[in-house]
Parts: C-alpha cells; sequence; structure tokens
C-alpha cells in the first residue's frame, strides 16, 4: 500500500504533466526516498495507483541506474568511474574505499550502512575525482581522505 | 579583437552562491522578456538566425533556424513546448552545472523568450538527478519568477502565459539524447525516436516542442537586449558569442573560462589550464567530451569552434576538453571511455548494443596482455558500423570518434599492447 503522504506527493506531480504514465519516474522515486528502494509490491502499488501495467512500469524502473530495483544501505556512495576521474586515479579512491569497507561495487557492507555504485561522469571534473554520498558532492577526494568522509554517515 | 565582454558568467559570485531575483533584476534581468514581449515571435526567431547562436549541447545547430521549424499561427498544433536539455551528462563536462547553480534565473529568461518565440505556453527543464544543489536553486528561482509573474498565466503583465516545472531525472545518458529525453519526459524508457519527425514538429506528447542546451538558451536574453552584431562582436569567428570552455584530466589547472567563440585550443591549456602538470608531457586531448576525435599536437592552433574543429577532423562537441598525458596508457582510456558508451548503450540498435560490447571485450583484453594480431582490424571493423547512418541516434556514432582517432594518432601505443602481451605503461 502507498502511504498518504507518498499519494499525495505523487497527485502534486500529477499536476505538472497532462498525463498520468509521465509521472512513473517521479513515483518511483517518491517511493524510494522514503523506503530506500523499489520493492516489488511498490512497484505493483505504484502502477496500480498510475493506471499503467506494472511490467511497464518495470521496464521503466529497471532502465533509469538511479532507481534502485534491489536493496540498498542507509546510504549511498556514487564513485565516478568516468574519463576525467579516470585520468586522475579513480582507482585509488575506489581502492580505499574498498578496503576500508569491505566492499566492491554493487556491494552492501554486512551493516547496512553503506552502498558503493559506479557512476558516470558527475560533471564536476575540474575537481577529480569525485564522488557522491547521498545528496553531497564531494570533490578532490584523495585515498587518505576517504575516512573523514565516511565518518560524516552513521 | 573582440569585446571581451562574459555576458553568461556576469552574475557568477566568488563565492559561489546563486543571484536570487531582486539582484537578477538589478542587472538588467528580465528585461529581455520586456522586449520580447514588443517583438513578433519571426522577429525572435530571425534575431537568434542572425546572431548566429550555434546550438551549445554539441550538435552546434542554429538555434533560430531550429526554431522556424515549428509549425506556427492559429491552426498550429497545440500545447507546443520548450524542453531545457540540463542533462549534462557527457563525461568531461562541466559547464552548464555553473550556469545553473549560479545564475538560474538566466536560464529561465532564457526559456520563456524561447516559449514567446514559438507560442509555447508550457515548459520544462530536464535536470539529472546528481545536480541536487542545481535542482534547490531552480526550484527556488523558479517560485521567484512565478511569485513576481514572469511566469504563469500573465507573463510580465501580458497575455501571454507560460508555466515552466523542473523535472529531475533518474538517470542515464540516454537522456540527453534529443528524443530519448523526450521518452523520458513521458514517464518512458529513454530509447531514441525514429527522425522526422522532427520534435519541432512532433514532440512531447506529440507536440511541436524544442529541446535547447542551457548554455544556448542562457545566450537568448543576452541578444535579445543588445543584437546580433554585439553578439557576433563577442567571437573571433564566424560562430556567434563566447563559449564557455573547460579542460579536465591532465593539466595544471583544471577550470572553466568564458572566453571568445574561436579561442584556440593551445591559449586554453597553456594559459588558461596553465599547461600540463610538472613532469608530464601533452599527448593528445578530447576537445569537446567523450565523444569527440582525439586532436594531437599538431592542432594547437586551431580555433575552438564549430567551424575550425571539423577542418583539424574532430568537433567541438561541449567544449570542455579532456587531456592526456605521456605517462597515460592511451588503450586504458580508450577502455574507459568505450566502457561508458557500451553501459550507456540503451540496446535499441544492434550496431550500438553489441558493438560496443565487442569493442570493450577487445580493449579490456588488450590493456590486460591478451591482446592478438587482428584486434585493431576488428576495431577498426566495428567503427564502420558504430558510424553514422546506421543507429537511430548519435551515442553509437559518438563512441567511435575517440575509438577511429585514436586507432590513428596512437597506433603504435595500441600495437605495443599486442606485440608485449601487456601495458606498457604499468
Amino acid at each position: 500500500m502507498l502511504t498518504v503522504e507518498e499519494r499525495h506527493e505523487i497527485e502534486e506531480e500529477l499536476k505538472r504533466y497532462p498525463d498520468r504514465h509521465a509521472v512513473t519516474i517521479d513515483a518511483l522515486k517518491i517511493v524510494q526516498r522514503r523506503r530506500g528502494w523499489v520493492t516489488d509490491e511498490a512497484l505493483r502499488d505504484v502502477a496500480d495507483f498510475l493506471g499503467v501495467s506494472a511490467h511497464d512500469l518495470d521496464g521503466v524502473a529497471t532502465f533509469y541506474n538511479l532507481i534502485y530495483r534491489q536493496p540498498v544501505g542507509r546510504h549511498v556512495i556514487l564513485v565516478c568511474d568516468s574519463v576525467s576521474c579516470w585520468i586522475r586515479r579513480y582507482d585509488r579512491i575506489r581502492e580505499a574505499l574498498g578496503t576500508r569497507l569491505g566492499i566492491g561495487f554493487g556491494e552492501t557492507t554486512s551493516d547496512g550502512r553503506f552502498t558503493m555504485l559506479p557512476i558516470v561522469c558527475l560533471g564536476a571534473c575540474d575537481h577529480a575525482p569525485v564522488l557522491m554520498i547521498d545528496q553531497d558532492l564531494h570533490r578532490d577526494v584523495t585515498p587518505d581522505g576517504v575516512e573523514e568522509i565516511l565518518a560524516k554517515y552513521d | 579583437m573582440p569585446t571581451l565582454d562574459k555576458p553568461l558568467t556576469r552574475n557568477v559570485r566568488a563565492d559561489g552562491a546563486p543571484v536570487d531575483i531582486a539582484a537578477y533584476e538589478r542587472a538588467d534581468g528580465y528585461q529581455a522578456v520586456r522586449k520580447a514581449l514588443t517583438m513578433a515571435p519571426g522577429d525572435i526567431i530571425n534575431l537568434m538566425k542572425q546572431a548566429n547562436l550555434r546550438g551549445r549541447g554539441g550538435a552546434g545547430f542554429n538555434t533560430g533556424l531550429k526554431w522556424s521549424f515549428v509549425p506556427m499561427g492559429p491552426d498550429a498544433p497545440t500545447p507546443k513546448y520548450v524542453v531545457c536539455n540540463a542533462d549534462e551528462m557527457e563525461p568531461g563536462t562541466f559547464k552548464d552545472r555553473l550556469l545553473l547553480e549560479s545564475d538560474p534565473h538566466q536560464l529561465i529568461e532564457g526559456m520563456i523568450i524561447a516559449a514567446l518565440a514559438i507560442e509555447a505556453t508550457t515548459g520544462y527543464i530536464f535536470l539529472r538527478w546528481e545536480y541536487r544543489e542545481a535542482a534547490a536553486r531552480i526550484y527556488r528561482a523558479l517560485a521567484e519568477a512565478y511569485a513576481r509573474g514572469y511566469l504563469g498565466r500573465r507573463v510580465a503583465g501580458s497575455d501571454h502565459a507560460f508555466d515552466l516545472h523542473l523535472h529531475v531525472s533518474g538517470g542515464r545518458y540516454m537522456c540527453g539524447e534529443e528524443t530519448g529525453l523526450l521518452n523520458a519526459l513521458e514517464g518512458r524508457r529513454a530509447n531514441p525516436r525514429t527522425k522526422p519527425p522532427y520534435p519541432q514538429v512532433a514532440g512531447l506528447w506529440g507536440k511541436p516542442t524544442v529541446v535547447n542546451n542551457v548554455e544556448t538558451l542562457c545566450n537568448v536574453p543576452h541578444i535579445v537586449l543588445r543584437g546580433a552584431d554585439w553578439f557576433k562582436s563577442l567571437s573571433y569567428t564566424a560562430d556567434g558569442g563566447t563559449k564557455l570552455y573547460g579542460a579536465s584530466g591532465s593539466v595544471r589547472r583544471p577550470g572553466l573560462w568564458e572566453l571568445p567563440m574561436g579561442t584556440t585550443v593551445r591559449e586554453l591549456l597553456e594559459e588558461h589550464a596553465g599547461g600540463m602538470p610538472d613532469g608530464l608531457k601533452f599527448r593528445g586531448l578530447l576537445p569537446g567530451g567523450a565523444s569527440t576525435e582525439f586532436l594531437v599536437e599538431e592542432h594547437l592552433d586551431v580555433r575552438m569552434d564549430f567551424t575550425d574543429v571539423p577542418k583539424a577532423g574532430s568537433r567541438l562537441g561541449t567544449g570542455t576538453m579532456i587531456v592526456l598525458d605521456d605517462r597515460t596508457c592511451p588503450v586504458g582510456m580508450l577502455w574507459n571511455l568505450e566502457h561508458f558508451f557500451a553501459q550507456e548503450s540503451c540496446g535499441w540498435c544492434t550496431p550500438c548494443w553489441s558493438g560496443l560490447a565487442w569493442v570493450e571485450q577487445l580493449l579490456a583484453r588488450m590493456e590486460e596482455g591478451g591482446g592478438q594480431p587482428g584486434d585493431l582490424e576488428k576495431m577498426e571493423f566495428q567503427t564502420h558500423f558504430l558510424g553514422p547512418g546506421h543507429t537511430f541516434c548519435a551515442l553509437a556514432p559518438g563512441a567511435a570518434e575517440p575509438l577511429t582517432s585514436a586507432l590513428k594518432y596512437f597506433r603504435e601505443d595500441f600495437e605495443r599492447h599486442i606485440r608485449e602481451h601487456r601495458c606498457p605503461y604499468h
């Protein structure tokens, strides 16, 4: 079941578009923001609410990399692996994170604190290497600086 | 010599804070909307044509010409839409972020004028999710613009209505492709659409739609206020205006600079980016994002515009260059680039999803020491099918550009990988 708040937020989005199908991505993001990820049940509920087929909606959900169809940790680390960060040795950042957290890309720490994912160019190439944690962009990241960044996220 | 005005970044504050609507209005903000309201739509379009404002998203299409394809008059289909492509996902590109974060009203004003030019009543800013700060600032700016009456049922007190919304994306490079973006706005997978019909005729929900890049739209208010001749005087070349250029990768001072259109590669690299970092030598660069062809030493005096860069065999693209040094492996760099394109292929066209996966595997194997004689020929074979004319959109041709040029300029590096069964840079 979608909560009252979720329904209300989706209704608000509907005002900005001429048809209900247009709101699929927004609706999935609304559910994900409150629940962390999009379960099969949530997917069906959103589909029913918008009047689209659940299969169609899953096609949309699985296309967009920032909509999670699997559980993620409390915080999601998005590590830029595109070309400017690659030249500036993003691999050392990835290794430092991997060593510190004991996870690789696509994995979640056993305490459920962090999930680490690769992300395409974050558009902050003048400060490469960069990464995001939740809503925050971290620039000019160094392997030694990783510990301090992680400490901000419980 | 061009005048050294910097219209796009004139309001950018050193502390990075955005200008609010009061400060924007004090700097002649929204005066261009008032002026545009006194002009016929066709005159606004002609002004953009005369200014030779070419699309800053990378394709360089004349903005006025693009708008002129929209059906006009009482029999034209309605509603019509103006869409801003703020999906900035081309690897190595970070210019629109600055405009979105530091001066969102400049973009909003440009979109209002675009709407007046094509008689659109609704607009969307299509923003990538990762630009969180930009999203917050755009929401605030939209609320301010509604409160002051620049948006809504009566634009600046006129009879024109224009509603503008922010759409925050769910990811994927394909959303930056014009027709993929329209599918995403409709809540579908961002696969490309067949062209024709072009979006100007049948775009969002089948209605006439123009899609323009952030930097393109940000130029529009200045052209309306100050004219086509002024805009052309900003440039070294026939392509009007300034350009937000950038440099990242191996340079001493990565950054972003608004400079006359047609500034040379050498000036950008040596003066603005401070040259190469200590101990590293220049090897080559991608002039405008991942999907442009390499330029090398012999091209340093090329003017960075939409006319001269193609003569050197590449494209201006987004104008934000990615620099490769002599200690970094070109094969490794290509592997990174083609991994990106293979991953971001939407799977719609066979040469793209199949060809890019193949190319990526060949590069991965080569970089790890398993390259075989004939691999380069296989990649050249693929660049043919990835090239223009075989796919619905420009993703695959874009992916072929760095590869084709790397095989030309760095061939010896590829051959050494195969010959020595290892990466000589490690």
